[in-house]
C-alpha cells in the first residue's frame, strides 16, 4: 500500500495519459500536409477523403463509442449537402453560413428522429435507420422544386472562401477547406471521447442494460450524441457541396451510408483515428482498383473488406493495436 | 414512528395467466439486513425487477422512504437511491474497473453528460471511485479491463457499481451466486461492514449465509409472501419448514 496521497493522484494521472496527444497522433497530422507538396495533382482526391473521413468520424460517435448501428446516416450527410447547395443557390455564396447553416439542419432532423433511436437497438435499429435514410432519399427525389429531383441541384454557385480563396481545378482551396474543418472537428471529438460523455458512451455500447441500473439517463445520452453526429454528418456533406459545387441525389444513397459503415469497419470502429484510416484505405483502393478495372472495382473493395473483418475483426487499427501490445508484452 | 425506508403495497404482477408477484406488501425498515429466500421460480428476482422498474407492475405502489415511486424510471429510482445488484454478471466488459465506477459516480455528480471537460478534470470523482475499489479489495486490478477480472472479482465490482450510486437501499440478487464457499463468506462479510445508514435486501440461497447475515428474513413461495421475521423466527416456523426448509434438511 503506497501513500494515500499516491492513491488518489495515481488514477487520475492514469486517465491523464490516456488522454494525452501521441506522437504518432502528431506525425499523423503534419502528413495530412504532404499532398499540398507530394501530391499535387492529386487534391480533389485528397479533398475526398478528408470528407469521407469527416463523415465516417461522425458515424463513429454513434456507432464505434456508442454501439448504435445505423445503414441510414447518409440522411444526415445528404441533408447537410442539399442545405448548404441551397443556401448557396439562393444568393449566399460565401460557404461559411452554409458551413453553420447545415449542421443545424441535420441536427435537428438528428434530434428529432433520436427519439426513435433511443427505444431500440440491434436489428429493428438497422431496420429503422435504413428505412428513415429510404425515406428521405425518395422524398429529395420527389421534391423536385427544392432539390432538382434526380437531375441534381441546379444552380450551385460556391464563391471564394472568405470572400478571398477561390475554389480551384485543383483543388489546392478544396483540400484546404475540408482538411481544415476535419481538423477541427476532430479536435472537438478527441475532446468528447476523453470526457466523461465519452465514457458514458462507451458504457452504452458495453452494456446498455446496466446503464439505468447506475443512475444513467441512456435515452437523454443516446439523444444527445444521435444529434451530436448528425450534425457532424451534415458538415461533412457541406464541405462536399461546397468543394464540387454540385448536390446530386446521390449524398443521400443507401450505398453512402454502406460504405461509411465499411470504412469505419475496416478502420477500426471505436477508435477515434478508425474513419481516419479507413477513409484513406477505402478511397484510395477505389481510386486504384477503378483505374485497373472500372467495371469491376467493388470486386475489390468486397474482397478488402471481407479480409480484414476475418484477418483483424477490430479493424486495421485494432489489428494494430494488438501487435503493439504482443510486442510489448514480449520486451520486458 | 420513522418512515420505513422502502415499501411496497399490493404489488401485482402477472404474465398472461402466470401469477409471479401476488399481493406483496413489505415494509423494511432503514438500516436493517434483510434476505429474501424462497424456492426457485418464486418469484425473488421479478421482485427485485417490480420493485427497480425493470418491470411495471400490474397493479400496487412501491414507496421509498416519503416518495412514490412506482412511475419512476428505472434511472430515476437510482437517483433517489434505490440500488440493485445482478444475478449474471452485468458489467461493461471493455471498461475496466476504475472506469466503470467512476462512471458510475459521475452519474450520480451529474456530469456524465460533460462532454467539453477531460474525465480527468474530474479528479474528486476518480479519486472516489478508487476508494471504493480499495475498500473491495479491487483496487490493485482496477485498470484491467472487466472482463479480465477473475469471476470472483466481478462479483464485487458489481457491488462497487452499486455503491459508487450512494444506495439508500440496496437490493442484491444474489451477490455470491457462483463463487465458491470460501469466497462467498468473505463476499458477505464485505457486506455487512457496509454502512448502516444502508439498508440491505439480498437474495441468497445458502441457508448459513441467510442465518449468519441477515437479521431479518422474508420467505416467498409462488409469487407469495409467506412468511417474514427474525432468523429465529424463520426457522420455527412450520408453514416454512413444510414448503421449504424441510426440502433442505440442515
Amino acid at each position: 500500500m503506497t501513500a494515500s496521497a499516491g492513491a488518489t493522484l495515481e488514477p487520475n494521472s492514469h486517465l491523464k495519459a490516456r488522454a494525452q496527444w501521441h506522437p504518432l497522433e502528431i506525425a499523423f497530422w503534419l502528413s495530412t500536409l504532404l499532398p499540398f507538396v507530394l501530391f499535387p495533382h492529386h487534391l480533389v482526391l485528397a479533398s475526398q477523403i478528408a470528407i469521407t473521413a469527416l463523415f465516417a468520424l461522425s458515424l463513429d460517435l454513434i456507432l464505434g463509442y456508442a454501439g448504435i448501428v445505423s445503414l441510414g446516416h447518409a440522411a444526415f450527410f445528404g441533408l447537410g449537402a442539399y442545405t448548404a447547395g441551397i443556401v448557396s443557390k439562393y444568393g449566399w455564396t460565401e460557404p461559411l453560413l452554409g458551413l453553420l447553416i447545415a449542421p443545424a439542419v441535420a441536427g435537428l432532423a438528428g434530434y428529432a428522429s433520436s427519439f426513435i433511436i433511443a427505444r431500440f437497438s440491434h436489428l429493428t435499429l438497422i431496420m429503422i435507420t435504413l428505412g428513415l435514410g429510404v425515406l428521405l432519399h425518395e422524398a429529395a427525389n420527389r421534391a423536385e422544386w427544392l432539390t432538382g429531383g434526380s437531375d441534381g441541384l441546379q444552380g450551385v454557385r460556391i464563391g471564394p472562401l472568405l470572400g478571398t480563396f477561390r475554389f480551384d481545378l485543383y483543388g489546392y482551396t478544396a483540400y484546404a477547406y475540408s482538411l481544415t474543418v476535419l481538423f477541427l472537428v476532430f479536435l472537438l471529438m478527441r475532446r468528447l471521447i476523453n470526457s466523461p460523455f465519452g465514457l458514458a458512451l462507451r458504457g452504452i455500447r458495453e452494456n446498455r442494460t446496466r446503464m439505468p441500473a447506475i443512475g444513467a439517463p441512456s435515452h437523454a445520452h443516446i439523444r444527445k450524441i444521435y444529434t451530436i453526429a448528425a450534425m457532424i454528418a451534415g458538415i461533412a456533406g457541406a464541405v462536399l457541396a461546397h468543394t464540387t459545387s454540385t448536390v446530386s441525389l446521390g449524398v443521400l444513397d443507401f450505398q453512402r451510408s454502406a460504405e461509411v459503415l465499411i470504412i469505419l469497419v475496416l478502420g477500426g470502429a471505436g477508435r477515434i483515428y478508425g474513419g481516419l484510416v479507413g477513409a484513406i484505405i477505402f478511397m484510395v483502393a477505389r481510386d486504384q482498383f477503378s483505374g485497373i478495372a472500372p467495371q469491376y472495382w467493388y470486386f475489390w473493395i468486397g474482397a478488402l473488406l471481407v479480409t480484414v473483418v476475418m484477418l483483424l475483426p477490430n479493424g486495421i487499427l485494432g489489428g494494430a493495436a494488438a501487435l503493439t501490445r504482443r510486442w510489448r508484452g514480449l520486451t520486458p | 414512528m420513522t418512515l420505513p425506508a422502502l415499501a411496497t403495497l399490493g404489488l401485482e404482477k402477472r404474465f398472461g395467466s402466470l401469477v409471479v408477484a401476488s399481493d406483496i406488501n413489505l415494509t423494511i425498515p432503514h438500516g436493517v439486513r434483510y434476505a429474501l429466500i424462497g424456492p426457485n421460480g418464486a418469484g425473488k428476482t421479478t421482485l427485485i425487477n417490480l420493485i427497480t422498474g425493470m418491470l411495471r407492475p400490474d397493479a400496487g405502489r412501491i414507496l421509498l422512504a416519503d416518495a412514490d415511486i412506482t412511475r419512476f424510471k428505472p434511472y430515476a429510482r437510482v437517483k433517489q437511491g434505490l440500488v440493485r445488484t445482478f444475478q449474471i454478471n452485468t458489467l461493461f466488459p471493455h471498461l475496466n474497473a476504475l472506469e466503470a465506477v467512476t462512471l458510475a459516480v459521475c452519474e450520480r455528480h451529474g456530469v456524465a453528460g460533460t462532454w467539453w471537460k477531460p474525465l480527468s478534470a474530474y479528479g474528486e470523482a476518480v479519486a472516489e471511485a478508487y476508494a471504493i475499489l480499495e475498500t473491495l479489495t479491487l483496487a490493485t486490478n482496477c485498470y484491467r479491463l472487466t472482463r479480465e477480472l477473475a469471476y470472483g472479482h466481478q462479483r464485487l465490482l458489481e457491488i462497487a457499481l452499486a455503491l459508487a450510486t450512494r444506495p439508500k437501499v440496496l437490493l442484491l440478487d444474489e451477490p455470491a451466486a457462483g463463487v465458491p464457499r470460501e469466497e462467498s463468506t468473505e463476499l458477505f462479510a464485505a457486506i455487512a461492514g457496509l454502512s448502516k445508514d444502508i439498508t440491505v435486501l439480498f437474495i441468497e440461497h445458502d441457508m448459513d449465509l441467510v442465518f449468519r447475515f441477515a437479521s431479518r428474513i422474508i420467505v416467498m413461495v409462488g409469487g407469495r409472501i409467506l412468511a417474514e421475521g427474525t432468523p429465529q423466527e424463520i426457522a420455527a416456523d412450520a408453514r416454512v419448514r413444510e414448503v421449504y426448509l424441510g426440502g433442505d434438511a440442515r
